[in-house]
């Protein structure tokens, strides 16, 4: 075995590798860090030796992951040792166990200058290592001009001048204001000439990182770059050991190709000619071999040329035989060249017009969506999004619906927004179009944002001969036996336009249209029952004559929501009631929606304002434009020619969205429940569906004002967000479709998407967080604290305070469950965009039925159970009022969503249900739970519960948990455990976590 | 540039951790984490490259270590590709034959050699014999001075005896 040449440090090492667990290894770890402690702290006892020992046996625990919050001092003293062996330790150990931003580094400036400017060349070698690692400002202010002294001496050997080189680099790189490289130019021309090529090679890198802050003052440099290039592409005089797999120094072609790039043209006639032979010889003299390594260094110089190619733009002639090139690329075995013939190919498209040649390619990029691995097929579909015009759209679209069903998690959010994306922009029809965000709808609901059925409705809306068509489509829908809720609104909303189209067609007759919808309202959340109770006003209007049956039956749905806790369903159902019944006036009323003025898209808005510096998209848009006259174009249409817009009433709720120029007066009808948009022009995100739709009417109108004053509206005000930014998703409505399933968003707005993923094991469970930031620049001052309520220990990883753009972090919280309750946790998630400071309070879905384990009985095993548990406090049984009227089955439905199962046929009376659960928590353990539910069929609004466990508070907390979901009060402050339960505790609103939070404390 | 290189090896240890960019040890930790369960589950057959927070991750495995380096989006991967066989060769060299367990129990010979293939996350020699040449000289500096070390305490013994 290969010994570390230090004994106590080898032993130390076995030791680490013998533990048999992390725990082990931390009480190690720990004796260990005791150890070095104690011994440090009387230092005078340490010989050179064993003091070397112990910073390098921190440094290994540092490595294992370790915090080591001691010892630095010892670490950056070895640097003034006046000997080698510990001069080198002491700057490896500091250099690996500092970073740039450590105080402690500043007590080493003088040593560390010192040794620079000393006469020692391997004290030098070291100083120059360390600030080249990890030298910050201070060290650029005080130390800069020395290197630089010695990058140009002539005396100084070539193994510190290439240190030295990179050094530069490193503190022009990190501080470009502090490093003076005025007049550098001459002095770069002088590197450049340099014959040692490691010390070359070094030069190089600095000077691509000169050329790329300000290539002007370089242009003296650009003819030594392409000499540089000549001599390596004809291995003149490159000596044996600057070949790697006989190829002259790869990585050095490669820097003085990418250095070459920052200059945008070159001018010189001789030099380009020069130049090109050089590229020239490149493309046309790399073959593909058996070597490995041989191979992936002549394709690292290959791909840099093509590179430099594309950029230089050169003669028709070599461009087209890049894209040759890269065809053959992404169609070769070897998985490497294939993902990087995939990337270029796309890189390619933003800078030239090579689009229809590499359609050319469009089957085997779409076979590499399917390529077994992930790399692969993310470069796949960012070429696919970026090839796409009207004359493939249909055929890429489709791949990618394909594709949808078997995408990673990760990607499909993704997908689904560029698939909506290129559906609309290049939809040869636009019977289509609908066809393609349905089906995206139905396969990814999830990941359709709402803009995307806003868009929908607006288009079909604007085109009268899709009406029929978009009716037809939602109706097939509906058969199916489980759709998403998204596929819900879409449907419900477009049945209520224009189901009267399709009236004479089987199955469609406004009673069958209203029975299918109804169907489904009990599975539905409160935003869309809204959407249902307009559909269904439509149904009746359009229904004419009327059907007395249909018409009774609606308006017992109205009325019976007429005390709804939801002041929007409330509000509909009085007032859909009281219109219901004024017969004529009902048909102006009610009356199909006019259509939208045009508008840009919405999607396609996002999508620049999220991607706006990615290339791929302003290739797509710049060739949309091209193309504009194919792309779906809403109509224009003149208000005056619709006299009925007055009073048309709104179907879609309104989301409490807005962008953050959001106005005051838009924020107090929002109180009020139904939004009027203050200024439909202002080109809001979601205006473009906002304003048309809104209850009072045409843009224009100032329903306002009246809105704000009108005392009819009597509703619960919602208390205010004072966040400048809005979410564009309802959290309520997203916390309640968490609370029974295990993945999903959390959060979104215009720059941050919160999304979650959960495993609950017994009493334990692990989510995940997954903090995106959708915006191009970093988000700064990121926070996420979480309000554990007494019965979850919570225990959330550290989350970075910056989030890199465009990127996702994920934050681990480890969750254990102590006792039974429905407290809720909360998650405080704060950023600053800008100089506003964005807080959300977020109820995090760890709630009481996480804890539940699905069991199933048997009659022999549920009925003696059920007869211990005889009485109170362990049995209780509770008469309940106010049910939201469901079937049975819905009933059952609702109960196995939370994982209480029902045993069918348990229950002699057909008219009960039997369910059962395992519930988890540390002072519980396994406790099973025992319900059974006493409809009467007379009347579905009430219903007897009883409700056992072998614990009274689990026993409590379950019956109260079920009640919630049986009367549908979304989740409510309530009072602490063991209160008299009161059934109609005061609603909380959905946009309103701060109130929840005072209602948790 | 080269944002940091990880050794991880198979079972998902750390063998070797080089920074280049500044993060703290609870980052580092993180970093590792999501990388080592992003790498160490792909197939044998699948390119070297993954795509991680909008960089770049180049690996190799070799035996039962993976070599990891962490690059910016429009860096040339191929090229850093080869900079991690071309440290893999340079250990080979030191060692002869170099195994994990060389670098489990040298694991400060590794940071020196890496110190003398890379500075500032960029390759600084791309000659395995120059490097082997300063690295040798370190080596043989370090001994002189423990034999001298060696000698003054025999002196010293000597003349207290």
């Amino acid at each position: 075995m290969a010994l570390s040449g230090m004994r106590g440090l080898s032993v130390f090492i076995s030791e680490i590798r013998g533990c048999q667990n992390k725990e082990q290894e931390r009480l190690r770890v720990d004796k260990e860090l005791g150890n070095i402690r104690t011994r440090f702290k009387n230092e005078k006892g340490l010989t050179p030796y064993e003091k070397k020992k112990y910073v390098w046996k921190m440094l290994y625990i540092f490595m294992l992951g370790y915090d080591v919050d001691f010892g630095h001092m010892e670490a950056v003293s070895l640097i003034s040792a006046p000997k080698y062996p510990e001069k080198q330790v002491g700057y490896l150990v500091t250099s690996c166990l500092l970073n740039e931003n450590h105080d402690f580094l500043r007590l080493a400036i003088n040593t560390i200058r010192n040794d620079i400017i000393g006469r020692n060349e391997t004290f030098q070698c070291l100083a120059l290592t360390l600030v080249g690692n990890i030298g910050g400002r201070e060290f650029a202010e005080s130390l800069a001009p020395d290197v630089q002294k010695l990058l140009i001496s002539s005396s100084c050997r070539p193994l510190v001048k290439k240190k030295a080189a990179l050094c530069l680099l490193r503190l022009f790189r990190k501080n470009p204001d502090v490093v003076n490289v005025d007049g550098w130019s001459d002095r770069m021309a002088q590197l450049l000439d340099e014959r040692n090529l490691g010390v070359l090679t070094s030069s190089m890198s600095l000077f691509v990182s000169l050329v790329s802050n300000n290539h002007e003052a370089y242009w003296s440099c650009l003819p030594k770059c392409v000499k540089v290039l000549e001599i390596l592409a004809r291995n003149q005089d490159v000596p044996q050991e600057y070949t790697y797999y006989g190829i002259p120094s790869p990585w050095l072609q490669v820097k003085t190709m990418r250095a070459l790039q920052y200059f945008p043209t070159i001018e010189d006639p001789n030099t380009r000619r020069a130049l090109f032979e050089v590229l020239q010889r490149v493309l046309m003299g790399t073959d593909v071999v058996k070597n490995v390594n041989k191979n992936n260094a002549s394709h690292a110089v290959l791909f840099e040329a093509l590179a430099l190619v594309m950029h230089l733009d050169a003669e028709k002639e070599m461009m087209s035989q890049c894209v040759a090139l890269l065809g053959k690329f992404i169609a070769v075995r070897e998985p490497n060249i294939r993902y990087l013939g995939l990337e270029n190919m796309t890189r390619m498209l933003m800078v030239t017009d090579v689009q229809e040649i590499i359609k050319r390619h469009q089957a085997q990029i779409i076979t590499s969506l399917k390529d077994p691995d992930i790399s692969i097929r993310r470069r796949a579909l960012d070429l696919l999004y970026a090839m796409c015009d009207v004359s493939n759209a249909k055929d890429i679209v489709e791949e990618l619906l394909q594709y949808l069903g078997t995408a990673e998690f990760t990607m499909r959010e993704e997908l689904a927004l560029k698939a909506a994306i290129l559906a609309e922009k290049f939809a040869p029809d636009l019977s289509w179009y609908v066809d393609v965000i349905l089906q995206l709808i139905d396969k990814a609901g999830d990941f359709v944002s709402d803009d995307i059925w806003f868009r929908v409705v607006q288009f079909v809306t604007n085109n009268e001969d899709l009406q029929p068509y978009a009716a037809l489509k939602a109706r097939e829908y509906l058969d199916k036996p489980a759709i998403h809720e998204t596929m819900m609104k879409v449907s419900a909303y477009l049945l209520g336009e224009y189901s009267h189209l399709l009236s004479r067609r089987p199955g469609c007759s406004p009673k069958e249209i209203f029975g299918i919808i109804h169907e489904k309202l009990p599975t539905v959340s409160t935003p869309t029952i809204s959407i249902l109770l307009s559909s269904y006003a439509k149904i009746l209007m359009h229904s004419q004559p009327p059907d007395p049956e249909l018409q009774n039956q609606i308006w017992a749905i109205f009325s019976k929501y007429e005390t709804s806790i939801d002041a929007e369903i409330q509000q509909r159902a009085v007032e859909y009631f009281a219109l219901s019944k004024k017969g004529a006036a009902l048909i102006d009323i009610l009356a199909e929606m006019p259509k939208f003025p045009e508008r840009e898209s919405s999607l396609i808005k996002r999508a620049e304002d999220t991607e706006a510096d990615t290339a791929e998209l302003s290739a797509i848009k710049s060739r949309a434009q091209q193309q504009a006259s194919n792309a779906l174009v809403v109509t224009d249409q003149q208000p005056a020619n619709h006299p009925l817009q007055v009073t048309q009433l709104a179907m879609v709720k309104i989301p409490s969205i807005n962008e953050e120029n959001n106005h005051v007066d838009q924020e107090v009808t929002q109180t009020n429940g139904s939004l009027g948009e203050g200024e439909p022009q202002n080109g809001d995100i979601f205006g473009d569906l906002l304003s048309p739709l809104a209850i009072e009417g045409p843009p224009g109108v100032s329903g306002t004002e009246t809105l704000s004053e009108d005392g009819a509206l009597a509703l619960a005000p919602i208390g205010e967000q004072e966040n400048a930014v809005k979410p564009i998703v309802d959290i309520a409505e997203i916390f309640h479709a968490l609370c029974v399933k295990d993945s999903g968003v959390l959060y979104e707005d215009p720059y941050v998407q919160i999304g979650i993923k959960a495993e609950w094991r017994g009493h334990q469970g692990r989510l995940v967080l997954f903090l995106g930031n959708k915006t191009t620049s970093s988000l700064d001052s990121v926070q996420a604290v979480i309000l554990s309520p007494s019965h979850l220990k919570l225990e959330l990883s550290s989350v970075p305070e910056v989030i890199p753009p465009r990127a996702q972090v994920q934050c681990p919280l480890e969750v254990v469950n102590l006792r039974p309750s429905r407290d809720v946790a909360v998650l405080d998630f704060s950023y600053k965009f800008g100089t506003s400071l964005v807080d959300n309070k977020l109820r995090l879905p760890a709630v009481l039925n996480k804890f539940f384990q699905p069991i199933t009985l048997s009659a022999e095993e549920f009925f003696p159970q059920w007869r211990t548990l005889a009485a109170p406090p362990l049995k209780l049984q509770e008469v309940v009022r106010g049910v939201r009227p469901m079937s049975l089955g819905e009933m059952a439905n609702l109960l196995n969503s939370l994982k209480l199962i029902v045993s069918p046929g348990l229950d002699p009376n057909a008219n009960n249900l039997v369910a059962s659960t395992t519930f988890y928590s540390e002072s519980t353990r396994s406790m099973l739970c025992l319900v059974r539910i006493e409809t009467d069929p007379a009347d579905r609004t009430q219903l007897r519960m009883t409700v056992a466990s072998g614990d009274p508070t689990l026993t409590f907390e379950l019956k109260e948990l079920i009640k919630e979901q049986l009367i549908s009060i979304p989740t409510a402050s309530r009072p602490p455990v063991h209160q008299q339960p009161q059934p109609t505790t005061q609603p909380i609103s959905s946009s309103d976590p701060g109130a929840l939070l005072a209602g948790l404390l | 540039m080269i944002h940091f290189v990880l050794l991880i090896s198979r079972q998902g240890k750390v063998r070797l951790t080089k920074w280049y960019s500044p993060y703290s040890q609870k980052e580092r930790s993180k970093v590792i984490r999501e990388l080592s369960g992003m790498i160490l589950s792909r197939g044998p057959k699948l390119c070297n490259f993954v795509e991680w927070r909008g960089f770049k991750v180049v690996y190799k495995r070799y035996a039962s270590l993976y070599f990891c380096m962490c690059i910016n989006q429009e860096d040339n991967e191929l090229e850093v590709l080869e900079i991690i066989h071309h440290y893999v060769e340079i250990l080979d060299r030191y060692f002869g034959s170099v195994c994990e367990l060389d670098l489990i129990f040298n694991f400060h010979k590794a940071y020196y050699i890496l110190d003398e293939v890379l500075i500032a996350g960029e390759l600084q020699e791309s000659s395995k014999k120059t490097v082997a040449r300063l690295v040798a000289a370190q080596d043989s500096l370090v001994d002189a001075a423990k034999e001298e070390a060696a000698s003054i305490s025999n002196i010293i013994a000597q003349a207290t005896k």
